[in-house]
């Protein structure tokens, strides 16, 4: 082996080409990626929805929270007008009570109009009276002294703290976010599946050189490697591809519904998810599922070809 | 202390005969030998023992010293670097140029390119592929392929080479030339088990030890002292 050199050694160029060990056209990577691309896609819609589902509602609770409703049921032969003036007084006096508004007569009548229709004569009719209570914040816990004071001073009063309502309220909002959790689950679970599928499709088809690769002496954690590389780049793509398209979708919708928020349509989609914008944190755990999804792509490609490669002497 | 040693080995595949049985022979260092018999007898079955890309289903394997049967797949790859292999069918990686084939032992080492360079470029012209070393392997000619195989299992300077039918490819003429490659590997220390049924090539080399399988048995015959 030791014949004479010739002078010339091979330019860098011609030698080095960091050719990867696992050739890049043997592993189904375009599948892959539009795989991965779809289910971010999907998975940071879920996830920036439940998190607009969960701000919003917590806009539906602080708004209902705020609010109690005085109803005054009016006995035969009672003053419904003194009753509610007497109740409102006790109301406005109450500790942590911001504002009193009194449903009046007429307005009383607009509230039943579109159930029973117009110009009808409520005095034959014994229609409780609501007073609307605006509470000051952080005072929605003093209600005590308000029932008893409207028991005292107004009977036929009841005070309405809107329990029932927000427990409904809050029981719906946590089933959407567990919902989309779950959605979520699923949706990392697939792309788990496809990316093992690929994987196992990538070793299947490139078995002949892991062998030889075993052969020559390299150690499973570098043929792990060689796979491990190829499917992060391939999940930084298909999480990015995925990514940035949600994150179009929900600037675009955002947008949309501020130019045609006055719409039937456009309020009902406010009433759900407030003003639809996601806000930096959204676009953060969009970025964070995307990271993640690239990560799982390799961390998983990387254990599924070391589970491979221990049956493999 | 010998670098293989066999003992009572023999290997079945599920619950058929065995391939290989009673097998009893060792390879001492800076040794020559043929592995040789009809097609099907074993030789490539005996090889992958060898290797340790087969378990044996009985008997013992020792390889430098060590219980093949205690070692961990950690250990085996670091024996594996102390052997060099050439297959029959070549097993060149296709989209690596012949100079990136030859330097793949190196590589999976984790050995810096710029260190490895020149001693890969000397291989690749000492066994005639200097003018070859950017070409992929499926413009090579069957010989040209032959010589870049041997050259991957000849980079590591190995202790011990196995070789399966390394002139199985190639004219009587390439043929000889090939194992003179094996024959200057030898004096400069390495053992080397070369597989084959080529009588005509083992007769150029009476004092090699011949080792026979057949029927799943093995023969040793010791051969002609130099």
């Amino acid at each position: 082996m030791n014949a004479s050199l010739p002078p010339a050694m091979p330019p860098d160029s011609q030698l080095k080409r960091d050719m990867p060990l696992v050739p890049p056209d043997s592993i189904a990577g375009r599948a892959l990626v539009v795989v991965i691309a779809i289910m971010t896609f999907l998975a940071c819609l879920t996830a920036g929805g439940a998190i607009l589902v969960a701000e919003a509602s917590q806009g539906w609770r602080a708004d209902v929270s705020r609010d109690v409703t005085i109803q005054i049921k009016p006995k035969p032969g009672d003053d419904v007008e003194t009753l509610e003036a007497a109740a409102a007084g006790i109301a406005a006096r109450a500790p942590g009570v911001a504002d009193v508004h009194a449903y009046s007569k007429a307005e009383s009548e607009k509230l039943l109009a579109p159930w029973l229709g117009e110009g009808l004569d409520l005095g034959q009719l014994p229609i409780p009276r609501l007073i609307v209570v605006h509470m000051q914040s952080g005072h929605r816990e003093d209600l005590e002294p308000l029932r008893a004071a409207l028991a005292a001073g107004a009977p036929g009063a009841s005070l309405d703290d809107h329990r029932l309502w927000l427990s409904r309220l809050d029981t719906m909002a946590d089933a959407v976010v567990v919902f989309a959790v779950a959605l979520f689950a699923l949706m990392i679970l697939a792309m788990a599946t496809a990316i093992g599928f690929a994987t196992r499709g990538a070793m299947a088809g490139n078995r002949e050189i892991i062998e030889v690769l075993h052969f020559v002496g390299a150690a499973d954690s570098y043929i792990a490697r060689q796979f491990q590389g190829h499917f992060l780049r391939l999940g930084f793509k298909g999480a990015a591809i995925g990514g940035a398209a949600a994150a179009a979708f929900f600037a675009v919708a955002a947008l949309v519904l501020r130019w045609g928020g006055g719409s039937a349509g456009g309020e009902e989609i406010a009433a759900l998810f407030g003003a639809f914008a996601l806000g930096l944190p959204g676009y953060a755990a969009i970025l964070a599922i995307c990271l993640g999804i690239a990560g799982l792509t390799g961390f998983l490609s990387r254990e599924i070809v070391f589970r491979q490669l221990r049956g493999m002497l | 202390m010998s670098l293989l040693r066999f003992d009572n080995v023999g290997l079945r595949y599920g619950v058929g005969a065995e391939v290989v049985r009673d097998l009893n022979f060792d390879i001492a260092p800076q040794s020559f030998q043929f592995l040789t018999g009809p097609s099907g007898a074993g030789k490539t079955t005996m090889l992958r023992l060898m290797l340790l890309s087969l378990r044996p289903t009985r008997g013992t394997i020792r390889i430098f010293g060590e219980d093949a049967a205690k070692l961990d797949k950690d250990q085996i790859t670091a024996l594996r670097r102390r052997i060099g292999v050439v297959f029959q069918d070549f097993r060149l990686l296709d989209h690596l140029t012949t100079y990136e084939n030859v330097a793949l032992p190196l590589r999976v080492m984790g050995r810096d390119e710029r260190g490895y360079r020149a001693e890969v470029v000397e291989l690749l012209r000492w066994v005639g592929l200097g003018d070859r070393m950017y070409a992929l392997p499926p413009v090579l000619s069957g010989g040209e392929k032959q010589r870049a195989a041997i050259a991957r299992a000849l980079i590591v300077r190995p202790e011990l080479l196995l070789a399966d039918e390394p002139t199985g490819n190639v004219d009587p003429s390439l043929a000889r030339r090939l194992l003179r490659l094996f024959v200057e590997l030898h004096k400069s220390g390495t053992a080397v088990v070369i597989a084959t049924h080529d009588l005509t090539l083992m007769d150029q080399f009476g004092y090699a030890r011949r080792l026979v399988v057949g029927e799943g048995q093995l023969k040793i015959f010791e051969g002609d002292p130099p």
